[in-house]
């Protein structure tokens, strides 16, 4: 990308030489992180906050698989039950997923990427993690002082009239939180377009900041419509006006068209940062330009602006029109179109590639396999008939976990192993890594896939009882999730541990393409010395390479980076 | 019983179930053809150009126009599967939410947490469904609180059911015997028993069925004695008589003028608003003079007098012979 390519071993460290000063440790104190306007320390505040919400989220589902072992109710009450599952949802959604890729990466990597040195408006990004926080706080404080039973769609008039739970202290956080996203998809907008380095054209761009860019979109869009409907909710509950409940002369169906303008976009929140993260990590696994740079650029695009026509999807079965059924079943296909163009490239850029196997590859490949899946499966539910069978039962569960674990935290994972080295400075297991990747993926498929069938037998979600004819599919379910959340163990310790006893990383240690690389490992708090200029298209692998191009591509494969570091 | 043996895919038990499910193996075969391909050229191409290969050939092709004709042929080989099934599932669709003429109706009304039904005859029951082998039947359902969903998995069939709205699915059973019915959509702490059985005998047995509990009026007759205790005979005098409010012969299904210059069929959900609000939707001529009965009947009682509403109408002008 750039003329410059950075060495690719770190210099060994010279023990007269001070340290090199850089964004970790620039400041130890807690007032140099808790006011800290860096992109880099936000996004680490961000990578901690989050990963206590997915933890928080982990255990509450640990609970439900752990008590659907057996048919009968024997673990906890239902009103626990209840109020776990929606625990899940809710932490998992809105306090761990929305958040997860943008603001964690993106806010490391986005000024990285386009060679500037903070985002278009630091303190407004230190806000985002503010509010994120006490919104996220008030959630938890809700979930403990009494927990919230209505599930994660706050469906109406059970929400708003029916349910004794802390349904509005629910509300506020969920509330409050929005904000966060609206504040980081501006900050995201308005960098891209004004802080770009010398040289780096919109077709220059790293693919990662075409699908955060998409993202950003959706999130200055879509959010306020959530935050609508929950004031609508909370007018609803203590003014008793007329909205939802029909014995107010509201409307219950009119919430359900509201919060899926935003939670069907909002999938999309989850999904395009993790595609964006894929096509990193597979040109650089296979030393060369992605297949269809253009279409994976623009499938993005696409993508964020069908996402908001096809919410009516998820209400096949609630009385809408059948005439709207159709049109929204018809949008709800073109929407797969982009996705399948993504699936097709990432594969064809394998074709001639010098392909190596470390950890974010692994991810990656997992990522494309059951994001596919997860897609396909898209295509039953988004037909009316089929969906009108197994709507509302685990055949959705499974479906939309392919799409948001199986893809979203799949992506997350491998785009946290690949820039592990930038962020932290330090190397992790490469063993251990490999190890934990098969694992989730293996664990996972075990958790999910009895779900698809158990959802076409008939299987309700949100079941605490069942009939025994299900136990079998769900004991398989509830040993894979114990596999999967082993395989969520290994990097939080082994990160963790990297942190202290990992080897030294390199500035480049994927000998990667990206601006983000020419950097050292951890980066100094202003990024780069010097504004770097581009003057070439992303992902020029063969020139990194040095390849011969005209020849065979047997010479110089490049090594990993372990052999290297090993001799450097 | 409810035949609970592990099985890996639900038994067929509606004239929908076969053709739902040739849809979704069409979907399976579809999803399983993709997932190989893709796996396939994954593992293929993972193990070709593997980086410790060096004997294969990685000289980029000229990539060029084959490229865009690759791209163009991996958006229109899916936009035209995708636009077969879409067509497939859509035309199911409105034969799933469109009842057959002279069905026999059966009400639902859903609460928290349990499922009341009421046959024609009048006999009712909880949390089971009776019907007969080989007959389309109707459900017409409504909720005295939060949406529940009817979910019946045997016969494919789901609907929400809704307070404040009337809904309604129907199916023909092609099998005797019982199958599970559930509550689809979370209705609050005891959504998961709220389940009972379909059980489906054939027409003689079923006959003999309705003629075995208590006697109930059928809904029709128990309405137009609802319609005489609650005194709107008062008003609502039979046609031919000049009454205070809009005589209720032959009305339903057919069109109403309102005060407003709009017009509305005189449909379940326009007649359960105006016994409730009166003044939401005036017919033109007459005055605001009818209280409201909001509190006084419950959903039970409304579905009776609607029934009765029912019964005073002659067929409509356009399905009547001509």
């Amino acid at each position: 990308m750039t003329t410059i390519i950075a060495p690719e071993t770190a210099a060994p460290p010279d023990p007269n030489q001070p340290p090199r000063q850089h964004y970790l440790n620039a400041g130890y104190t807690v007032r140099s992180w808790l006011l800290t306007t860096d992109h880099k320390r936000i996004a680490i505040l961000f990578l901690v906050s989050i990963t206590f919400f997915f933890v928080v989220g982990g255990l509450a589902a640990t609970v439900v698989r752990l008590d659907l072992m057996t048919p009968q109710a024997d673990l906890v009450q239902t009103e626990t039950y209840n109020k776990l599952f929606t625990a899940h949802g809710v932490m998992m959604v809105f306090f761990f997923l929305i958040p997860s890729i943008p603001s964690v990466l993106g806010n490391f990597l986005v000024p990285l990427m386009l060679g500037a040195r903070d985002l278009a408006f630091p303190r407004l990004n230190l806000l985002s993690w503010y509010v994120y926080t006490i919104g996220g706080l008030f959630t938890l404080y809700a979930m403990l002082a009494g927990g919230v039973d209505t599930g994660w769609t706050f469906y109406t008039p059970y929400s708003s009239t029916y349910s004794n739970t802390y349904v509005m202290a629910t509300a506020v956080g969920i509330f409050i939180t929005g904000f966060s996203s609206i504040l980081t998809g501006l900050n995201f907008i308005v960098t891209i377009h004004k802080m770009r380095a010398p040289g780096l054209t919109w077709f220059r761009l790293p693919l990662f900041i075409w699908s955060i860019y998409a993202t950003s979109i959706i999130m200055v869009l879509g959010t306020p419509v959530l935050a609508i409907s929950l004031l609508l909710v909370a007018m609803e509950r203590l003014l008793k006006i007329g909205i939802f409940d029909p014995k107010l002369g509201g409307d219950p169906i009119l919430f359900q068209h509201l919060f899926w303008f935003y939670s069907h976009p909002a999938v999309y929140i989850m999904i395009l940062p993790s595609m964006g993260v894929v096509s990193e990590i597979v040109p650089c696994f296979c030393r060369k330009r992605p297949f269809g740079y253009a279409f994976i650029g623009f499938s993005s695009f696409a993508i964020a602006v069908f996402s908001f026509l096809v919410w009516g999807h998820h209400l096949f079965v609630s009385g809408q029109s059948i005439y709207g059924g159709m049109v929204f079943s018809l949008l709800s296909y073109l929407v797969a179109i982009p996705s399948a163009v993504k699936v097709f490239n990432w594969t064809a850029t394998l074709h001639k590639g010098s392909i190596s196997f470390d950890t974010p590859m692994l991810y990656a490949l997992g990522f494309i396999g059951l994001f596919t899946m997860g897609g396909l499966t898209g295509l039953f539910v988004a037909a009316l008939a089929v969906d009108v069978h197994v709507h509302d039962t685990y055949f959705i569960v499974a479906h939309f976990h392919y799409i948001m674990v199986g893809g979203a935290v799949m992506g997350y994972l491998g785009g946290i192993h690949y820039w592990w080295p930038k962020i932290s400075g330090r190397l992790y297991p490469e063993g251990w890594a490999r190890l934990s990747a098969i694992l989730i993926f293996f664990g996972f498929n075990l958790t999910f896939f009895p779900q698809y069938i158990l959802g076409y037998l008939g299987m309700p979600r949100r079941y605490h009882v069942y009939p025994e004819e299900f136990q079998l599919l769900n004991v398989m379910s509830s040993a894979g999730a114990s596999i999967l959340a082993l395989g969520y163990f290994f990097p939080l310790s082994y990160l963790l541990w990297s942190l202290r006893f990992g080897k030294i990383a390199p500035p480049n240690p994927w000998r990667a393409a990206g601006l983000e690389w020419q950097t050292p490992s951890p980066p100094p708090t202003e990024n780069f010395a010097e504004t770097p200029v581009v003057v070439d298209e992303a992902y020029d692998y063969q020139r990194i390479d040095g390849f011969a191009v005209a020849g065979s591509g047997a010479a110089a494969s490049p090594r990993s980076h372990r052999e290297e570091s090993t001799h450097g | 019983m409810i035949d609970d043996g592990f099985r890996l895919f639900p038994e067929q038990a509606s004239t929908l179930a076969p053709r739902v499910d040739a849809l979704y193996f069409f979907l399976l075969g579809v999803a399983v053809f993709f997932t190989v391909l893709i796996a396939a050229l994954i593992v293929y191409f993972s193990i070709k150009y593997r980086r410790g290969n060096t004997k294969v050939d990685r000289a980029p092709s000229h990539e060029g126009g084959h490229a865009f004709g690759l791209e163009i042929t991996w958006m229109v080989v899916p936009l035209v599967i995708s636009m077969t099934i879409f067509a497939w599932g859509a035309s199911l669709y409105f034969l799933e939410y469109r009842p057959p003429a002279g069905a026999l109706e059966v009400r639902v009304v859903g609460k928290q947490w349990m499922w009341k039904f009421q046959h024609p005859d009048g006999r009712r029951e909880i949390n089971a469904l009776h019907v007969p082998l080989g007959q389309p039947v109707k459900l017409m359902m409504i909720s005295e609180d939060v949406i529940h969903s009817m979910y019946v998995p045997a016969f494919r069939i789901k609907r929400d059911v809704l307070p404040g709205r009337y809904s309604s699915c129907w199916f023909e059973a092609t099998r005797a015997g019982e199958f599970h019915l559930f509550c689809a959509e979370y209705c609050g702490t005891n959504h998961s028993r709220m389940i009972g059985r379909v059980v489906v005998v054939e027409p003689a047995d079923y006959q003999a069925w309705l003629g075995g509990g208590k006697s109930n009026l059928p809904p029709a007759e128990a309405g137009k004695r609802l319609f005489e205790d609650l005194r709107c005979v008062t008003c609502h005098v039979p046609l031919g008589a000049t009454g205070r409010c809009p005589p209720l012969d032959n009305l339903y299904g057919h069109q109403v003028k309102l005060s407003n210059g709009q017009t509305v069929t005189a449909d379940d959900d326009y007649l359960r608003e105006s016994i409730l609000q009166p003044g939401a939707k005036l017919v033109v001529g007459y005055p605001t003079l009818m209280p409201s009965f909001d509190g006084q009947v419950d959903e039970e009682q409304l579905i009776q007098l609607l029934a009765y509403i029912k019964s005073l109408a002659r067929p409509a002008p356009a399905e009547a012979p001509p």
